[in-house]
């Protein structure tokens, strides 16, 4: 293990990430449409089973979704490094490849943290309920353990996949469903039986738990369960991306 | 002393295509070697397994000393390389693309600074270093590359085809810059190119390789000499129906067809003119053009391989190189 090429490749996502702006910007504005559109014209006329307001409980829905979209498709990098030849460059160097999997993997957790991070502000101005420091604190660790999932998975997948103009069809075809069964647009408590049960074996839906619990301080699990279940999913997706990147072609 | 590059039967397959067919292979130290081959003969499949980044099929090789399958990460310290094709990170400025390159060579603060403005000076690129590579052209980014493989203080270089796709002055220079690295700075130098004038202005010695055999190695003026003569080459249509005649022919060395054109290797050209043309007269046919040229390691590679280096190739292949590389970021 390199702790300076870990580095330097976070370093480089960070200078890509800050530089491309339109990219920036899109990445946001799909959520934050989702927010005040959804959130405000929805809001209006549903009524929340336990009360509250709508607004309020979309958004841990709408933070998770960004994470869970922006880190699955980080990993698209390591396909237009491998089209423009500078995976080259980086797999010659005397590093390992861990090394390089986990540089990657921590440049894209900290670009998809930082959306929604950005995400939860954005809520809090168009009048959504917002947590106290400890909840902050708490929602920050389960968008580490979610971002850093899923930006694994898409590592794990982009060194599958050569394509990358594949790759986004196929990481929406596997992301949509995760994110429509994972009670961040609606309860699950009250959905019909067999949507319940999808949704409990996805492991989505105890990220978005988890983050509601620490934003709102109501949950449908404990969040220890929370976090167990999305932190192994995690742990997984780590292992998986790390060997299946080792694995992968120059 | 051990020689900086050794392979013993070094093979490539690909699904059944020998792309790299036991090699043997001996560079000494202080080298500036040159393998001279057409498109596919496997130049480029040759250098990966020696950087390590391609498993050999078959055979062994050294590098700088250090076995490429028990020690990679110790050959890789010790080479730079210039891939053939663009590898540099557009949206970076070169002075990020060379800090990028000096971290994960695990060079300190101070060695990178120190080392980036010796290597952005080596390759004049000083003014342009705060620029995004993305606004280079296609000459500046080969030298970028160039200043990069030379960041972490290589022994040997290696340069898939350094001066592919560009202009003449641009090429000079780049010939300036490799010479200058081979003689000042001491480095080993193995180049990969299928220009003839690269190989024969640049190299001390020349391996030409063919469908992943080298079919023939030296120094390029010895190369030269062995062809013993001249080579007249002679339009004509249909030219194969002259081979046999010529073959007969005692001052005729050699014949071969190159496209519309029979080249011949004969002693004493301007005098033997004169009598190959009354041959072709003889039979009834014309000759539309006459030449006459000392031998170039073109001729080398045709009498080893009985066609022309650049036949079938400045074409689509190329052309479509050089797009990717003028479109790259
Ligand atoms: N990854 C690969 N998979 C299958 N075949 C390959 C692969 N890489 C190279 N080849 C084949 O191996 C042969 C040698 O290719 P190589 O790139 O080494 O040639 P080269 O001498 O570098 O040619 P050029 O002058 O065009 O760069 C070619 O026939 C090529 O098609
Ligand atoms: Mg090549």
């Amino acid at each position: 293990m390199s702790a300076q090429a870990v580095y330097v490749l976070w370093l480089r996502d960070m200078k890509w990430f800050l530089r491309a702006k339109g990219r920036l910007i899109s990445t946001f504005v799909m959520p934050f449409l989702w927010l005040a559109i959804l959130g405000m014209g929805l809001g209006a006329v549903i009524q929340m089973p336990g009360g509250g307001s709508f607004i309020d409980f979309l958004t841990p829905g709408i933070v998770g979704m960004a994470i869970l979209f922006s880190a699955t498709m980080s990993g698209v990098s390591v396909l237009w490094d491998k089209q423009f030849g500078f995976m080259k460059e980086i797999l010659v160097a005397p590093v390992s490849r861990i090394s390089i999997m986990i540089g990657k993997a921590l440049g894209g957790a900290t670009t998809s943290i930082i959306q929604g991070v950005m995400l939860l502000f954005v809520a809090a101005l168009i009048g959504a309920r917002m947590p106290g420091i400890a909840g902050f604190l708490i929602a920050f660790l389960f968008m580490i353990i979610l971002a850093l999932g899923f930006v694994s998975l898409g590592l794990a997948i982009a060194s599958r996949i050569g394509d990358p103009v594949a790759f986004p069809i196929v990481i929406n075809f596997l992301i949509m469903p995760l994110f429509f069964l994972s009670g961040a647009i609606f309860p699950i408590s009250t959905a019909p039986g067999w949507l319940q049960t999808l949704a409990y074996i996805n492991p989505v839906t105890y990220g978005v738990d988890g983050l509601r619990g620490a934003i709102l301080g109501t949950s449908q699990f404990p969040l220890w369960l929370d976090f167990a279940v999305l932190g192994l999913f995690s742990l997984a997706m780590i292992l998986l991306g790390a060997y299946l990147f080792k694995k992968m072609k120059a | 002393m051990k020689p900086a590059i050794e392979t013993r039967d070094l093979t490539k397959e690909f699904n059944g295509l020998v792309a790299v067919d036991h090699v043997d292979l001996q560079i000494e130290k202080g080298e500036l070697f040159g393998l001279l081959g057409p498109n596919g003969a496997g130049k480029t499949t040759l250098i990966h397994m020696l950087c390590t980044i391609l498993p050999p099929t078959e055979g062994t090789a050294k590098v700088a000393g250090f076995d490429i399958h028990r020690t990679p990460d110790s050959v890789r310290k010790a080479i730079g390389i210039v891939f053939q094709d663009p590898s540099l990170d557009g949206r970076l400025t070169s002075r990020e693309n060379l800090d990028f390159h000096g971290r994960v060579y695990g060079m300190d603060k101070a060695q990178r600074e120190k080392r980036i403005a010796d290597v952005l000076k080596l390759v004049d690129l000083e003014d342009r270093a705060k620029a995004l590579v993305q606004t280079y052209s296609s000459g500046m980014r080969r030298r970028l590359e160039i200043a990069r493989g030379l960041m972490h203080h290589p022994k040997i270089m290696f340069m898939d085809e350094p001066t592919l796709g560009l202009d003449p002055q641009t090429r000079r220079s780049i010939w300036d810059h490799i010479q200058m690295l081979n003689k000042q700075e001491k480095i080993t130098i193995l180049l990969t190119t299928h220009y003839m004038d690269e190989a024969d202005y640049l190299c001390d010695r020349v391996g030409i390789i063919d469908h992943g055999k080298i079919i023939s190695l030296g120094k390029p003026e010895k190369l030269k000499d062995e062809l013993k003569g001249d080579i007249v080459s002679l339009e004509v249509a249909q030219p194969k129906k002259y081979v046999e005649i010529f073959q007969r022919a005692k001052y005729v060395k050699e014949v071969t067809v190159v496209k519309d054109q029979l080249h011949l290797t004969v002693t004493g050209g301007e005098r033997t003119i004169p009598k190959l043309m009354e041959i072709v007269t003889r039979r009834g046919g014309k000759v539309r053009s006459v030449g006459l040229r000392s031998p170039t390691l073109e001729d080398v590679f045709i009498r080893y391989t009985g066609r022309g280096i650049r036949e079938e190739e400045a074409g689509a292949k190329e052309q479509m190189r050089m797009m990717v590389r003028a479109h790259s970021r």
